[in-house]
């Protein structure tokens, strides 16, 4: 694998982060050029509110994976089958 | 099967809910995302235990929200926002006696046995203690609950994309299903934990502002305090309503239990759910303890469910609030709970479960609307999901592998959990028809968990502390419990719907908290009593199972003294203890 030393976009924090953060988009342009809808949300414009959270919490989340990406390790301990039951065969072992 | 759903497919020709372009695009995203998580996945699955235990790869926060999320499915939105409609404040006992306690005790003293002996289900678990018959009870008992309970969930989905969008029941239902599918199938566990972490913030971005903006047009705690204590002394007698005092306090919860006396109601509350149904819920649901199992070192697997406890505290916020609010705000809700019978709602006619969907409506514009939508499907997906990837592991590992066909290639494996992961989904939408049956979802799955959990846990923890305790004893005493609450269900007033038969005076969530703790007792006493005339296994055998037995650096992880407290479990789940403890004293 050629990305084998951080997850990079696979990292579920950038995943978490875009979704957010597309979320944060729509609901921003929403209240601002939605209907408002005051009535129902008894006068707060709930979808700028939201819209502006979101994208707080979005940012947070794709600076989190920025600073500390995870690593993934070269060599992933293999599990180790115990003799006294009947455990899958790791494929070296089956292949011979 | 179209017989059967037609008369709920009929009822919604109407939309509930008026979504536009912007609702059904807000969905989409969501759903692109959880697709996209199932894809990137599926590269890192290379061999079964990628596909079933994620390679135990996993960073403790990840799964500590898998764990969370994994929960909050359909049980805790419509089945605890609905309680909150029904009896008030009593109903954060499903978090703060029930959830967090049992949670903590998982970390602590349970999580050790299960990481350290390196099984691979809570099944094996009871295979290596107890051998084939109770391994066999346990295994069976918990693939037929996780297809029921999937079922459950899958019928929730489909009638809230039915009352929402309008779509037909069964092509909401199929829909909802193959998406789960492919998911699983392509990213096995990985992708089903990864998109729980990614659930639990979709479900919180949806249900904390409509909380938020329900408390505002009721205005706020104290404005929701006056309109329930006038609702209570408004409704007729014939309706029941619990008093406005005991809507409003969690102690001591008789709305609840249904028990006439206060003291007796606070024992049933700590006792029989705080104690036996969480513990047994928490504890040896391998639908929880395998998120954890999935994490990347025994300390990790530990702090799994401690640090899960954490927003979990919070859940009953954003799900309970909700629910107080809708009973005093949508017509509909404040009808029903005054004694008349509202149409409406994902069934035809409204109940408690519709508590959220109607307050959705009643309070979000378009835009939020769609993120709530996408935050009730993201639960709903998650609870099936996690049903179906515990699922197929037990079906795969500890059905098929040990008693059909021993000794296969790896791959083999990974195929029929493929397989057992595509069946499951087919039988969860034949499960979804029987779970409309029964008019509060919340009393038929306590229903199942007493049966299924309240004698396991005692099998467990007396397994794990009396090495004494013997094969024979582990499957008589499971039997023994399970029967007993099948047995006090039935003689309730209504556990078992119109089954019941009425002996004992008990209806609601009393009879089950009565069920699972007669189940408990029983499968205590028989376990003692089989054990003193049955040989044990020899203490050889025992080590890494019994505690007794184990070396206690076994049990804890040797890097672990060395990080701050903050990565430390006993630390977190002091902080978590007293935590809960001042939102107990608070409410």
């Amino acid at each position: 694998m050629a990305d084998k030393k951080t997850a990079g976009a696979f990292d579920i924090r950038n995943f978490i982060g875009m979704l957010l953060g597309l979320y944060g988009i729509i609901l921003t342009l929403m209240g601002l050029f939605g209907d408002k809808e005051l009535e129902k949300t008894g006068g707060i414009n709930a979808n700028l509110w939201t819209g502006l959270a979101l994208l707080v919490v979005s940012a947070g989340f794709m600076t989190w994976a920025r600073v500390r990406p995870t690593v993934v390790p070269d060599h992933v301990e293999p599990v180790v089958d115990d003799a006294t039951r009947p455990a899958p065969r790791k494929k070296p072992r089956s292949s011979h | 099967m179209s017989s059967t759903f037609a008369p709920v497919a009929l009822a919604a020709a109407e939309p509930l809910i008026d979504a536009n372009a912007v609702d059904y695009l807000i969905v989409g995203l969501y759903f692109v995302f959880v697709m996209g998580i199932g894809l990137a996945a599926r590269r890192a699955v290379s061999d079964s235990i990628d596909f079933f235990l994620s390679g135990r790869s996993l960073p403790a926060w990840v799964t500590g929200l898998a764990f969370i999320s994994a929960n909050l499915g359909a049980v805790e939105i419509m089945g605890m926002s609905a309680n909150g409609a029904q009896y008030g404040l009593p109903t954060v006992h499903y978090f703060w006696v029930g959830a967090i306690p049992a949670m903590l005790f998982l970390g602590i003293v349970m999580m050790p046995f299960y990481y350290g002996s390196k099984v691979r289900s809570v099944p094996e678990f009871m295979f290596r203690r107890f051998g084939t018959g109770a391994h066999l009870v346990n295994a069976i008992s918990f693939a037929v609950a996780q297809l029921l309970i999937a079922g459950v969930n899958l019928f929730l989905l489909g009638s809230i994309v039915q009352a929402l969008l309008g779509w037909p029941l069964w092509v909401a239902l199929v829909v909802a299903a193959v998406i789960v599918l492919s998911y699983i199938t392509l990213g096995g566990l990985s992708a089903a934990i990864y998109n729980e972490v990614l659930q639990f913030f979709v479900i919180v971005a949806s249900l904390l502002p409509l909380t938020l903006i329900g408390l505002n047009r009721v205005g706020g705690w104290s404005g929701l305090q006056e309109k329930l204590t006038a609702a209570a002394e408004r409704a007729p007698a014939e309706a029941e309503v619990a008093s406005a005092e005991q809507q409003l306090n969690a102690w001591p919860g008789q709305a609840l239990t249904g028990f006439d006396s206060g003291i007796l109601s606070v024992i049933g509350i700590v006792f029989g759910l705080g104690f036996v149904l969480s513990f047994g819920y928490w504890t040896t649901n391998f639908v929880e303890v395998q998120r954890a199992m999935a994490s990347n070192s025994i300390s990790s697997a530990r702090k799994t469910p401690i640090i899960g406890a954490f927003p979990k505290m919070f859940v009953p916020f954003i799900v309970i609030l909700p629910g107080m609010v809708a009973a005093v705000l949508v017509t509909e809700m404040i009808d029903l709970k005054g004694g008349g019978t509202p149409t409406g709602g994902a069934s035809g006619e409204v109940k408690y479960n519709d508590a959220l969907l109607l307050l959705m409506r009643d309070v979000l514009p378009n835009g939020l609307l769609g993120l709530a939508i996408s935050g009730l499907l993201a639960a709903f997906m998650a609870g099936m999901a996690a049903n179906i990837s515990a699922f197929n592991t037990v079906f795969s590992y500890d059905l098929w592998e040990r008693y059909i066909r021993k000794d296969r290639s790896d791959d083999y494996y990974l195929r029929i959990g493929r397989l057992a992961t595509v069946a499951a989904t087919v039988i969860a939408i034949f499960t979804a028809s029987i779970a409309g049956g029964f008019s509060n979802i919340m009393d038929y799955l306590q229903t199942l968990f007493g049966f299924f959990n309240a004698p396991l846990f005692a099998t467990f923890i007396l397994g794990m502390f009396w090495k004494r305790m013997t094969p024979t004893a582990g499957w008589a005493g499971l039997v023994a419990g399970t029967l007993s609450a099948v047995t006090v269900a039935f003689l309730s007033e209504d556990a078992f719907g119109t089954a019941s038969l009425g002996v004992i005076p008990l209806a609601g969530q009393g009879a089950s908290f009565v069920a699972a703790s007669t189940a408990f007792v029983v499968d205590i006493i028989v376990s003692v009593a089989v054990s003193l005339v049955t040989t044990p296994k020899p203490a050889s055998e025992l080590k890494g199972l019994v505690y007794s037995e184990t070396p206690k650096e076994d049990l804890v992880d040797p890097d672990e003294a060395a990080r701050p407290w903050y990565q430390r479990t006993i630390p977190l789940a002091i902080v978590a203890g007293v935590m809960v403890l001042i939102l107990n004293f608070a409410f």
